[in-house]
């Protein structure tokens, strides 16, 4: 896909996203003028401000089509197909890891991913992997759990037992 | 005067507390190591770490993000000189001369002329600060909701004439912040709004933590991977007492142009849409101007690097002072140090000064302190900064998108925003490839609720008529605001009429 297509389709897509915001304020009943003794309606500032925004996207167009952007003169790929996979990878790969949060919790899905990432992309050692790993898991507990006493999602029961015995450990013996 | 100078103390004194002295130490180093990996600034440091330091006080949690704003600023010139890829964008006016510089084995030199010009830039407009703040909220405390909404009007404008982006695709992220800022329910009338797919999760609304760790966290290193392919080459440095001493000989040589730059930066600074990197290259420009050897400059003058770096550290500050007396933050740093402050339960704006002294000038006093520290820790340690560098993309990226991750999750306590922060940092992504400016959706999604509420405050004490926002009798200053607004949004139309008057002349 070149940038001038992509460019098209953003405004598009941008364009039905502001008639979207339009339509729910509308659909949601809300009022988008003066309410006599109350003031301006809760609709007002969604609506009309989404109104501006379908405005600049249908701008944007007209710039695309009088190829005055110079994003739609441009008639090179959106992506270099040589970067892309580096940038598609590491995005699915994050994905994936916010994904195993609910599984497998956030300390083992944050090992895998940064597991992953360093070994498989990086082609690093693996001591220089496992060692990366070990301390930023250690880090983030340390940090959140112990510091911040946030409760970070420990995923399913199976997984979570473990770190409730860590918990209990660290209350008490180290507290 | 003595009033100032008894409270300026007592700031002092407070970043001299072991908490709060340990927080400038440890903004300072994170600021320099975050400035000098490119792709990574100022913004995405406060952006990606501001939920860790819920840890501290909010007084210790300023002064951290503000150590590591400034630490950003020196930061960035070390990538800029040795790598010739500008560590952030405010430091893109050092490569200019830097790079040349250290392609003559004068790398060493141009470090130190960025350190101590940072050290200059940072000096002269903290003290413009203490001066102009106290009458600036003195003033702005007069105000009411007229004017608040007639200064946001104001901030953005700025955007649309100074930015220098396409403006259809300003406005447009401009407006898609403002509406974002809008999802959950309404403030006055206690009704829910867009609650897309009736999810109930949008009814505690669009944080701006979420909006900006998906933009300068996700966005920002899935742009940077694909700028770099993941790969950088550098040169290392070494510095010794002695090219120090050799160095304090040639501080003669820039000085005033670097002066003239802080000051410059400090005003710039000031200004929502321009900020540091304008603000870097209108100095560099300057220093051009006033050189009795023009010519040399892009070919390694020391005054080229000075500059640019005076005039960043210098728009930092700058960029501070109408965040914390008018509440309107100058950069994108100050407006999630601003979405910060609501977090920790201050109100920005003029109050701040009379409600909570200890916390603004322990703020001020903390930024004379970060400065010395900053200067001598970067002396230092330069030789340190530049072997992290060598730091792989590999590391540095899954690191980043975990603490991205941790971070938003522990401010809201739900996998929903996480998943949001993902969708926005991609979708930020893309639209930022097709140039659309990502900083004025980011103002205004903190700025959002204040401008409504002021806006419809506003109409309701004027019982609907929308002329009380330039009525010169009853508010001038709101009056004054919106002509300037009118006249910045207008400035675009004006520079692209004349640049066609003079093509026409030329054929």
């Amino acid at each position: 896909m070149s940038t001038r297509t992509a460019e098209l389709l953003a405004s598009i897509a941008l364009l039905v996203f502001s008639l979207g915001l339009m339509w729910t304020v509308h659909a949601d009943g809300l009022k988008i003028g003066w309410v006599p003794e109350r003031g301006p309606g809760s609709g007002v500032w969604p609506f009309w401000l989404s109104l501006g925004m379908a405005l600049t996207s249908v701008w944007t167009m007209v710039r695309w089509f009088r190829r005055t952007t110079p994003e739609s003169r441009n008639e090179a790929p959106y992506i270099e197909s040589d970067r892309f996979g580096l940038v598609a990878v590491s995005f699915i790969a994050l994905t994936a890891m916010i994904f195993l949060v609910a599984i497998v919790g956030t300390y083992i899905s944050i090992a895998l991913f940064l597991g992953f990432y360093m070994r498989f992309i990086g082609k690093h050692s693996w001591p220089m992997t496992s060692t990366t790993v070990l301390g930023a898991v250690i880090f983030i507990y340390f940090l959140f759990e112990w510091q911040l006493s946030k409760y970070l999602p420990k995923g399913l029961p199976i997984f979570e037992d473990g770190f409730l015995w860590l918990d209990n450990f660290r209350w008490e013996y180290l507290m | 005067m003595v009033e100032i100078a008894d409270l300026l103390a007592a700031g002092l004194l407070q970043s001299f507390e072991p908490l709060n002295f340990a927080m400038i130490l440890a903004g300072c180093m994170a600021g320099l190591f975050i400035g000098a990996m490119p792709g990574l600034g100022s913004v995405n440091g406060v952006a990606i770490l501001l939920p860790v330091t819920f840890l501290v006080p909010p007084t210790a949690a300023i002064i951290f993000l503000a150590a590591l704003y400034y630490g950003a600023m020196y930061g960035g010139a070390i990538s800029s000189i040795t790598l010739g890829i500008p560590g952030a964008s405010t430091a893109v006016a050092t490569v200019f001369d830097g790079r040349p510089m250290a392609q003559k084995g004068k790398a060493n030199q141009a470090m130190m002329a960025a350190a101590i010009a940072s050290f200059i830039g940072g000096t002269i407009s903290i003290i413009l600060f203490t001066l102009f703040a106290p009458p600036l909220a003195e003033v702005a405390l007069k105000f009411g909701p007229q004017e608040e909404f007639a200064l946001m009007i104001l901030a953005f404008a700025t955007f649309i004439g100074l930015g220098g982006d396409d403006i259809p695709k300003t406005i447009f992220s401009i407006l898609l912040g403002l509406v974002m800022a809008a999802v959950g329910f309404d403030i006055i009338s206690g009704k829910p709004r867009l609650i897309f797919f009736d999810l109930v999760e949008f009814q505690r609304g669009i944080g701006f933590l979420v909006l900006a760790i998906g933009i300068y966290g996700i966005g920002e290193m899935l742009w940077t991977l694909e700028q770099t392919g993941g790969k950088v080459k550098l040169d290392y440095v070494k510095t010794t007492w002695a090219e120090f001493k050799k160095h304090l000989g040639q501080i003669k040589a820039y000085l005033p142009t670097t002066s003239l730059g802080s000051a410059l930066g400090f005003f710039v600074g000031t200004l929502p849409a321009a900020g540091a990197t304008p603000a870097s290259l209108m100095a560099y420009g300057l220093a051009k101007t006033f050189s009795k050897d023009p010519d040399s400059f892009g070919k390694g003058n020391i005054a080229g690097v000075a500059a640019p770096e005076a005039a960043n550290n210098a728009a930092s500050t700058g960029s501070m002072l109408p965040m914390i007396t008018l509440g309107i933050p100058g950069s994108p740093t100050t407006a999630i140090l601003l979405g910060g402050m609501i977090i920790w339960g201050l109100r920005p704006g003029p109050l701040l000064f009379a409600n909570n002294p200890d916390f603004v000038w322990g703020l001020i006093g903390s930024m004379y302190v970060a400065n010395f520290v900053t200067v001598a820790l970067n002396l230092a340690l330069i030789p340190l900064f530049v072997r992290v560098l060598a730091m792989p993309f590999t590391i540095l990226t899954p690191i980043i998108f975990i603490l991205c991750f941790v971070g938003v999750f522990a401010t809201t306590d739900r996998m929903f925003d996480v998943w949001l922060m993902l969708a926005l940092g991609l979708g930020g992504y893309l639209l930022r490839k097709l140039n659309y400016p990502v900083a004025p959706a980011v103002l205004a999604i903190v700025l959002g609720p204040l401008a409504e509420r002021s806006m419809r405050q506003s109409l309701i004490g004027s019982q609907g008529d929308v002329t009380t926002f330039i009525s010169i009798s009853e508010h001038p200053i709101s009056l004054g605001c919106i002509v300037i607004a009118v006249m910045l949004m207008l400035y675009p139309v004006w520079s692209n009429y004349r640049r066609k008057l003079a093509n026409r002349s030329t054929l």
